[in-house]
């Protein structure tokens, strides 16, 4: 029988990022030349390794500590470069839009008073916050780090599923992922011309010394993280590492005239730039959640007074939520006068008459999303839910139709992943990461998650996700 | 300009080598008890340990008497105990992540390996036959961990502050060993020059990894004075106080100087008046004078040390921070 790595393999019908990309054929060939069991133990060996170095997040429990590792798949998701070129070209083309919706949003609304988006969506969006109305950002730069997750369909065309905005995770993943590849499997990768991801940490250091608020040859740049206890820990340490920069908490900042110092062993020394990893309510206890122990009293005051820069920008999770995010489309014309380089899921805006008209009628085929929840709550699958359940979001949709947005079922495109009894397609999803200072770069990768369990389409790492090393070829 | 050191960072490297130094003089304390420490009748006593270590209310608190079993297990496994190998190597490790920004992948790694293995220990573990290799490897892991240190991590001011966190630990573990042990073997000061059994004396020395050093000075007899006066003063012995303290002072004034810090005068000025007046007494003197006193007195000020190191450097007040353990 043979026993090489993709012998068994069959992508059951689903669009396959190794058999039926077209680039591929050098690596399935030397795939194919490696046995399962070689493959399994150094796949085993990889995964001693991430533990060993501590690329791990931490659960607390009590006086006990658990350190797990993200599950590594050793087979790589491979882009070629046609799919790159689309990704990076629509990624650059959403980030632009997004920068120039905040700006907008919290300048002169232009895009509200020609009534392309509603105004109700962006001044009742408790991650609107009133408090930066009139701040101008160096370069108009809100989102210096956006992370938006793309999935492909079974016909293999890209889509995307959601702009993260906020303070996005994963990218240390990418480059710890390729480090662990050149380690386990440098035959695999030998001669390979594969695009680089060592750059990330020089280019987010460059990008977040353009937005610095003073002119200075060399602006103090800082790392925010809530601390060790913050399961993403690891990747606050590697960027600051990657960086050169110093990792903060909030007790090591303090602010004094509108300002913003870090202690150090010589005193007070001014701080320029904060890459913050903790989210808008914890930053400034004075302005935001008054209990937050982790933030910086006083941040804002010196943010507002352009003192200090902060990556992102506060109130930028008005521009990833749900329902704007259904406007998205819309909002590319608007400000770039373009189409879509790549397309959002198709989704019906319920506070729409028509969007809500067809969502009722095909409630079977869609997927309900309340548009405020995160994390996958008040979600109804039409296909998967049983008749009391859809007749309860027929209700829910009709009392408060503006709350929901519905979408079609995604068939997500599979990868080969080495499982327990072989090699078999698990689906997937990518997160290429884009930054921006003067200009918008994409790293060439991204965070590709994959769902370990059989047929399962939840590729986050607290429900049995994993990742994989994602190969952008040259 | 130098760049700047974050006050957290300094305090936590300090005392990631505290704790590192902690382990390994904890490790040798109890491997050479295990193997030397047999009284007349050829039984280990293991109370001078707790007593060593002030915590005789603590452990009898859990444990009737001090038998080979609880001691081992109070201080290798027993998270719960402050003063164990397991709570020192973890927050040796602790200290260790809040400085991976800083500090060498290789450190790192390795911490965290030792750590991993050290919390996987049972009490099987401390078996008779696998004791003597089970400090060996706690001992080597602490020496592979300075190793890599000396050999990876940037010199600059995080370094010194290592460097005076491993020289504090050091002189503060040799004070505690001299005086528990000197008055456990002798305890009259009329004593001093009577015949005493050499192989206690033996078994202080080893401790301290001072017997070969010890046997090259001095060939002939032991006597408590010269074993003292070798633990405390000898200043090309790496573990004596006198040395620890003259390093720390020098480190102390380089750091100062290259870094422009302004603070820790008082540090330096205990330093110099410690080191002056470690130079200046010989070792029976220190031994009729008082030596449990006098011991006592270079605790409190490498106490006063710390004390202003966390005034003038680490930003706040010894006493903010009660995790790390004095």
């Amino acid at each position: 029988m043979d026993n090489s790595v993709l012998a068994q393999y069959d992508p059951n019908g689903f669009y396959c990022e190794m058999v039926h990309s077209g680039a591929t054929g050098e690596i399935r060939n030397r795939l194919a030349a490696l046995s399962l069991d070689a493959i399994r133990q150094r796949a085993s060996r990889a995964q001693a390794e991430l533990y060993n170095l501590g690329i791990t997040f931490t659960i607390y429990s009590g006086a006990e500590s658990i350190d797990r590792i993200l599950p590594f798949d050793v087979i790589p998701r491979v882009l070629s470069p046609e799919d790159w070129r689309q990704i990076e070209r629509g990624v650059v083309q959403r980030v632009t839009a997004l920068n120039l919706l905040l700006d907008d949003l919290y300048h002169e609304q232009k895009i509200i008073k020609d009534e392309v988006l509603p105004a109700q969506l962006v001044l009742g969006n408790p991650n609107y916050h009133l408090a930066m109305q009139g701040v101008t950002l160096p370069h108009k730069t809100y989102i210096s780090v956006c992370g938006i997750d793309i999935v492909r369909d079974h016909k293999g065309r890209f889509l995307v599923l959601e702009d993260n905005a906020r303070t996005p995770s994963g990218v240390s993943y990418v480059i710890e992922n390729r480090h662990m590849m050149m380690r386990a499997f440098p035959d695999l990768l030998d001669g390979i011309p594969l695009r680089a991801v060592e750059n990330y940490g020089p280019k987010l250091a460059q990008a977040l010394r353009e937005i610095a608020p003073r002119p200075t040859d060399r602006p103090r740049i800082v790392l925010l993280s809530p601390g060790i206890y913050n399961a993403a820990y690891f990747e606050h340490v590697f960027l600051a590492r990657e960086m050169g920069v110093p990792l903060v908490e909030g007790s090591d900042l303090r602010v004094e005239n509108d300002r913003v110092y870090m202690r150090t062993t010589r005193g007070l020394s001014r701080v320029d730039v904060i890459y913050r990893r903790i989210s808008d309510e914890f930053l400034d206890p004075e302005v935001f959640r008054p209990d937050s122990v982790i933030g910086v009293p006083g941040l804002m005051r010196a943010y507002r007074a352009g003192n200090v820069a902060l990556a992102n920008a506060i109130g930028t999770g008005v521009a990833d939520d749900k329902a704007v995010y259904a406007y998205m489309p819309r909002i590319i014309r608007y400000y770039l006068a373009e189409d879509p380089v790549l397309s959002n899921v198709t989704t019906h805006i319920c506070g729409e008459p028509e969007g809500l008209c067809y969502t009722l009628d095909h409630l079977q085929e869609l997927v309900v999303k309340p548009v405020g929840e995160a994390g996958g709550y008040g979600i109804t699958i039409g296909p998967r839910a049983t008749g009391q359940e859809l007749k309860d979001c027929r209700a829910k949709l009709i009392a408060n139709p503006a709350n929901y947005i519905s979408q079609p079922c995604i068939s997500l495109s599979v990868s080969p992943t080495l499982v327990e009894t072989g090699v078999e397609p698990r689906h997937v999803d990518f997160r290429p990461f884009a930054i921006t200072g003067a200009s918008t770069w994409v790293l060439p990768g991204g965070l590709t998650r994959v769902a370990l369990r059989k047929g399962s389409l939840v590729v986050n790492s607290s429900q049995g996700g994993g990742s994989k090393d994602t190969w952008v070829l040259a | 300009m130098p760049e700047n050191l974050l006050s957290r960072y300094a305090e936590c490297i300090f005392w990631l080598a505290r704790y590192v130094e902690r382990t390994e003089n904890l490790a040798r304390i109890l491997d050479v008890n295990e193997t030397f420490s047999r009284d007349s009748a050829g039984g280990l006593d293991w109370l001078p340990i707790v007593r060593l270590h002030a915590d005789e209310e603590r452990f009898f608190a859990q444990h009737a008497v001090a038998s080979a079993s609880d001691v081992l297990e109070f201080y290798v496994l027993d998270g719960g105990n402050p003063t164990s190998i397991m709570t020192a190597v973890r927050n040796a490790r602790e200290n260790g992540r809040t400085l991976r920004p800083l500090i060498s992948t290789e450190m790192w790694m390795q911490l965290n390996m030792f750590y991993n293995q050290v919390n996987a220990l049972r009490p099987v573990d401390l078996s008779a036959g696998n004791l003597t290799s089970l400090f060996r490897w706690i001992k080597e892991a602490c020496q592979t961990h300075t190793g890599i240190t000396e050999g990876t991590f940037f010199r600059d001011q995080a370094w010194y502050f290592y460097q005076i966190g491993r020289c504090i630990e050091r002189a503060d573990a040799t004070t505690r060993l001299v005086d528990i042990k000197y008055h456990a073997l002798l305890p009259k000061p009329s004593d001093v020059g009577s015949p005493v059994d050499a192989s206690q004396w033996n078994v202080l020395l080893r401790s301290a990894a001072g017997y070969h050093a010890y046997r090259r000075l001095h060939a002939g007899q032991i006597t408590p004075a010269r074993v003292t006066g070798f633990l405390l003063l000898d200043p090309r012995f790496p573990r004596s106080v006198s040395l620890c303290l003259s390093e720390t002072n020098r480190l102390l004034t380089e750091l100062r100087s290259l870094y422009d810090l302004n603070g820790g005068d008082e540090a330096a000025r205990i330093c110099q008046s410690l080191s002056a007046a470690l130079r200046a007494t010989p070792a029976p003197h220190i031994i009729i004078q008082g030596l449990h006193e006098f011991l006592d007195q270079i605790q409190e000020e490498l106490i006063a040390v710390t004390r202003d190191l966390y005034a003038s450097f680490f930003g706040h007040s010894s006493e903010a921070r009660p995790e790390q353990e004095m």
